[in-house]
């Protein structure tokens, strides 16, 4: 039996896997999409058409660096044609003044722009070249310019007791949001997890400063953040759900229902150059295998967090415990939690952190 | 912080209505959109950077004529209030000659 398909608000369009930094936590696949594989000007172009008939309100434009995409003007002028909030989220590396212009021009409502790091020796080291001089002239370009930014720190074992040098970035700059991304535990993060996992004294004190920072900025900066995953006593609504909110567009074509899905064995993703953005969302057999909660086991079926964390993120499942359809065993009602606890354990023991870098498995490039 | 009376409420930047026409009205913002039904929808067109909040009370005070005066203001105020915390709106100083100019 199907479920009925909810409105989906939100299009996550990949429009390449190229990009200029490395990061040793990309959430992008082990496995990255080929450039000559990624769709076409046109094909995306009817993607968003299609969107905005289904009732999709907001595309954001990722990758990969999605400037590196020659066409992505044509892109944003056309997505915005359709009525969609554009959000462009970028690592602000192959920008210029001129460019930035244009991007602005063709209808660009929000720009998320990432930072490593707070100082330019940590952040260089995370995405494994020099960006982050740059990410601070484009900083000073966007205060003359009309158009949302969004700050965007990902945080970890390694530049976690940045956070106030990171807000004071933030403060001084024209962004209306920062948002403080704990690492989240997938594709290249999964492979440096030792290396980036905190701990709970790290996380601890990073709260308590955040904390503090939303009230203080309260109507000036909204400070975002969430306690990350491995530290939770219950697991995030992934993606609001499998299938409910969300889809993501791969550079290929095909369509998942989360970042990381391609790493659950036995699915099958329909590919855009095939069918309807429409018609994959309500039919494939992808976006209907974890809608709802049918697929639920026990202690899921009959939790009361259900129809908040719709059983946890289903790629966690499988990356920990080898089943994409048990309970997130980030969940402390998981029969599998010791796993996690096992996790934490070994990020709270004693360790000499080392001032040199550690084995970092970068992100390469694309062919 | 209540907003001033006389202060002209505007959409933020990256703040906007959707098109007219659409089956629903929704108010988008930095990752969140709203959707905003009757009366919302009113006080969000009027945030035009030209009226006060006290003109988009009155207005609303018109529109809404079988409703208590005094409540509307509230709801008003608070509503902008939230808007402006979840920096959906700024507020514009009204000019100094602007309010001979609304007589």
């Amino acid at each position: 039996m199907t479920f009925a398909a909810p409105t989906p608000l939100a299009l996550i369009a990949e429009l390449t896997h190229r990009c200029p930094l490395h990061c040793v936590y990309c959430s992008n696949p082990l496995e990255l999409a080929h450039r000559a594989d990624e769709l076409t000007t046109e094909v995306w172009l009817r993607v968003f058409r299609e969107a905005a008939e289904a009732g999709v309100l907001q595309v954001d434009f990722t990758g990969g660096e999605p400037l590196s995409r020659p066409d992505i003007l044509e892109l944003v002028r056309a997505a915005r044609g359709t009525g969609l909030y554009v959000n462009l989220i970028t690592s602000g590396l192959p920008l210029d003044e001129a460019r930035l212009d244009e991007l602005v021009e063709a209808g660009l409502d929000h720009i998320q722009l990432s930072f490593q790091g707070a100082t330019e020796d940590s952040a260089n080291e995370i995405s494994g070249t020099k960006a982050h001089a740059q990410k601070l002239r484009v900083l000073e370009w966007l205060k003359r310019r009309r158009v949302a930014l969004t700050l965007n720190f990902v945080i970890h074992r390694r530049n976690i007791d940045q956070i106030e040098e990171m807000l004071a970035l933030g403060e001084s700059s024209s962004a209306g949001r920062i948002e403080f991304a704990n690492v989240q535990y997938y594709g290249w993060a999964f492979a440096n997890r030792e290396n980036l996992l905190p701990s709970r004294q790290q996380l601890d004190r990073s709260l308590e400063i955040l904390r503090r920072a939303e009230d203080r900025l309260r109507g000036k900066i909204k400070v975002e953040f969430v306690v990350p995953d491995y530290y939770a006593k219950y697991p995030k609504a992934c993606m609001g759900g499998w299938g409910q909110k969300l889809m993501l567009i791969a550079p290929n074509g095909d369509a998942l229902p989360c970042h990381a899905a391609q790493i659950i064995p036995g699915l099958h993703f329909d590919n855009l150059k095939d069918h309807s953005l429409g018609e994959i969302w309500e039919k494939s057999e992808v976006f209907q295998k974890f809608r709802g909660e049918q697929w639920m086991p026990e202690p899921c079926r009959s939790c009361e967090h259900r129809t908040r964390d719709f059983g946890g993120c289903r790629c966690q499942a499988f990356l920990l415990a080898g089943d994409a359809a048990t309970t997130d065993p980030v969940c402390s009602l998981a029969p599998l939690r010791p796993l996690v606890d096992d996790i934490v354990a070994a990020a709270n023991r004693p360790r000499a952190e080392t001032l040199v870098k550690p084995d970092w498995l970068y992100r390469p490039n694309p062919a | 912080m209540t907003p001033d009376l006389g202060s002209c409420p505007r959409l933020a930047v990256g703040c906007r209505l959707n098109e007219k026409g659409q089956p629903s009205r929704v108010l988008h913002m930095p990752e969140r959109a709203l959707r905003l039904n009757g009366p919302s929808l009113e006080i969000i067109e009027r945030c035009d950077g030209k009226r006060t909040v006290q003109e988009i009370i009155s207005e609303l005070q018109k529109l809404y004529s079988k409703a208590e005066p005094q409540k509307i203001e509230e709801d008003i105020l608070g509503y902008l209030e939230r808007l402006h915390d979840q920096r959906a709106l700024d507020f514009a100083p009204a000019p100094s000659d602007r309010s001979a100019e609304a007589k």
